[in-house]
């Protein structure tokens, strides 16, 4: 069954520049896809539209049943509860502990305390950071505020992670640890879809790959068959 | 129960982040107290202009002269022809003696004194009056116009032209004063939400962050709009104590009254609690809504 599909999505900016052309996409339920590209073929804008950051111009995509393009301004909500996004600068509130920021992603579907905190240390202890659940964003390294990210973007249990360049500013071993933490979610049975430059980690890891260039998919790599 | 504890997680999460974002939000609660404690003085000034402009026209009075051969009952008759024309202030119309009045002048000056103490009632060229107060003081001319048509009355006098005058230039001074104010508090408006707006705008990130993760829009927008007023209120402390305690201390400076016995303040009772109550609804309302037009802004995608 497939969770995302993208039907002739076309995406062009207000200045004009078309990013995405006539694109077709669809990704099953469980895969691990990374889509890959070099800089500006439209790797962001297409995951971009998955958390419905940007509209598609035209075209139509279904994220796990919902209709991208047709949710008005005030309902994006309902979509970003379906789905956990994942970003290269983290996006962690600076001024909160690593267990506020991922049991505020609970606190804003009004779930009580009592429900909150276990699933909080669940997920915490996932990621491998238990013991580390009381530190400031400041005090964490990369890796591990990378992980608090991913936290609290699968801890209210999302069918489908989004990542745009988690291990983007990562050292190698870092982003390895993070790479085995995400196949981990993936196990449990999280879509996930990863835009990345790391050639090594996709070669590694022997995933479905999209391959963009210029808006548009130039190939679609099964499962093992990337290769530099 | 899911409402309430949304509800509750926003207040608890207002009042933090007043302090974590404490640098901003003196800057908000200073921007409130300076433009509050300016409009809290503009609106008590306005108000007592237009307090003591009123309490001068009220005391604008029309003297009937009555003539000089008129009889008791005839007195009595022209009370009731009085209060039945329009515009009349039933209960201020009051009949004065011509010994009375003699006595009154006798008292003020030796001159008087002098010529006056000798007249017997029949020699005396002072005439009988009825004072009378208008309920509207425009229609003032009509009604000394209606007075004069009555038989028994000789002269009607209220200081025509002058009170006229009066009346104009009051009308001027209490529209300005108004318009003052409400420029005020419009401008007020403005600084505050452009403020608020500015401290906001440091924050975009966390705005974007609670977007991020299915935090509906009302969801974001309250614990702002709960700062904002939070904001609102710790701003309008300032002015309000200024107010009560600024004004009454004036007041009783001054013995209630400014310069002369005309100018009287107005008593700081329920005044200063109606203006601090003005300054604290600005505040709140101003906060809350600037908070939410800035917040407004980083949830159109």
């Amino acid at each position: 069954m497939d969770i995302i599909r993208m039907k002739n999505v076309k995406k062009t900016y207000k200045t004009g520049t078309t990013a995405i052309y006539d694109l077709d996409l669809n990704i099953k339920k469980g895969e691990f896809v990374f889509v890959i590209g070099s800089t500006g073929c439209g790797k962001s804008t297409l995951i971009k539209m998955l958390y419905r950051e940007e509209k598609p111009t035209s075209g139509k995509i279904l994220v796990g049943g919902l209709d991208v393009g047709k949710i008005r301004n005030g309902k994006v909500y309902k979509l970003r509860r379906k789905i956990g996004v994942v970003f290269q600068d983290y996006q962690l509130l600076q001024n909160s502990t690593a267990y506020e920021n991922v049991a505020f992603a609970l606190e804003v579907l009004g779930l009580p305390k009592s429900e909150i905190h276990p699933k909080v240390m669940k997920v915490l202890d996932l990621v491998g950071l238990k013991n580390k659940a009381k530190q400031y964003p400041n005090h964490l390294s990369g890796g591990e505020q990378q992980r608090v990210a991913i936290a609290r973007a699968i801890v209210n249990g999302p069918k489908i992670l989004i990542c745009d360049e988690p291990t983007g500013n990562l050292d190698p071993k870092t982003s390895m640890e993070i790479m085995e933490v995400l196949e981990a979610i993936n196990k449990l049975g999280t879509t996930i879809i990863m835009v990345t430059h790391d050639i090594d980690i996709v070669e590694k890891l022997k995933k479905r790959v999209v391959l963009l260039d210029s808006g548009r998919i130039v190939k679609d790599y099964k499962e093992g068959e990337y290769k530099k | 129960m899911k409402a309430f504890r949304i509800l509750g997680r926003n207040v608890r999460d207002s009042f933090k982040s007043v302090f974590r974002n404490f640098s901003l939000s003196l800057a908000s609660i200073s921007c409130i107290t300076i433009t509050l404690i300016v409009v809290a003085v503009s609106i008590v000034l306005t108000l007592n202009v237009n307090n003591f402009t009123s309490l001068i026209e009220k005391d604008v009075t029309i003297v009937a002269f009555l003539k000089t051969d008129i009889t008791e009952e005839e007195i009595d008759k022209l009370y009731d022809e009085i209060i039945a024309l329009d515009n009349i202030e039933k209960e201020n119309v009051v009949f004065k003696d011509k010994m009375d009045i003699s006595k009154e002048m006798m008292a003020e000056s030796e001159t008087f004194r002098s010529i006056m103490q000798n007249w017997s009632r029949e020699e005396s060229p002072i005439q009988d009056t009825y004072q009378i107060k208008v309920t509207d003081i425009n229609l003032i001319h009509k009604t000394a116009d209606d007075l004069r048509k009555i038989d028994n009355i000789d002269v009607v006098k209220y200081g025509e032209g002058m009170v006229e005058e009066l009346v104009k230039v009051f009308d001027v001074i209490r529209k300005v004063s108004i318009a003052i104010v409400v420029s005020l508090i419009l401008v007020t408006a403005f600084l505050i939400a452009n403020t608020i707006k500015i401290a906001i705008m440091s924050r975009k990130k966390e705005i974007e962050i609670m977007r991020l993760v299915g935090a509906s829009n009302i969801n974001i927008k309250l614990p702002f709009m709960f700062e904002g007023l939070i904001l609102g209120i710790l701003g309008s402390i300032i002015p309000i104590i200024i107010t009560v305690y600024g004004y009454t201390a004036l007041y009783n400076h001054f013995d209630g009254q400014l310069f002369t016995q005309f100018i009287k303040l107005i008593h700081p009772g329920a005044f200063i609690y109606l203006v601090s109550l003005v300054l604290l609804a600005i505040g709140m309302i101003v906060g809350m809504f600037g908070s939410y037009r800035a917040v407004r802004k980083y949830l159109k995608i």
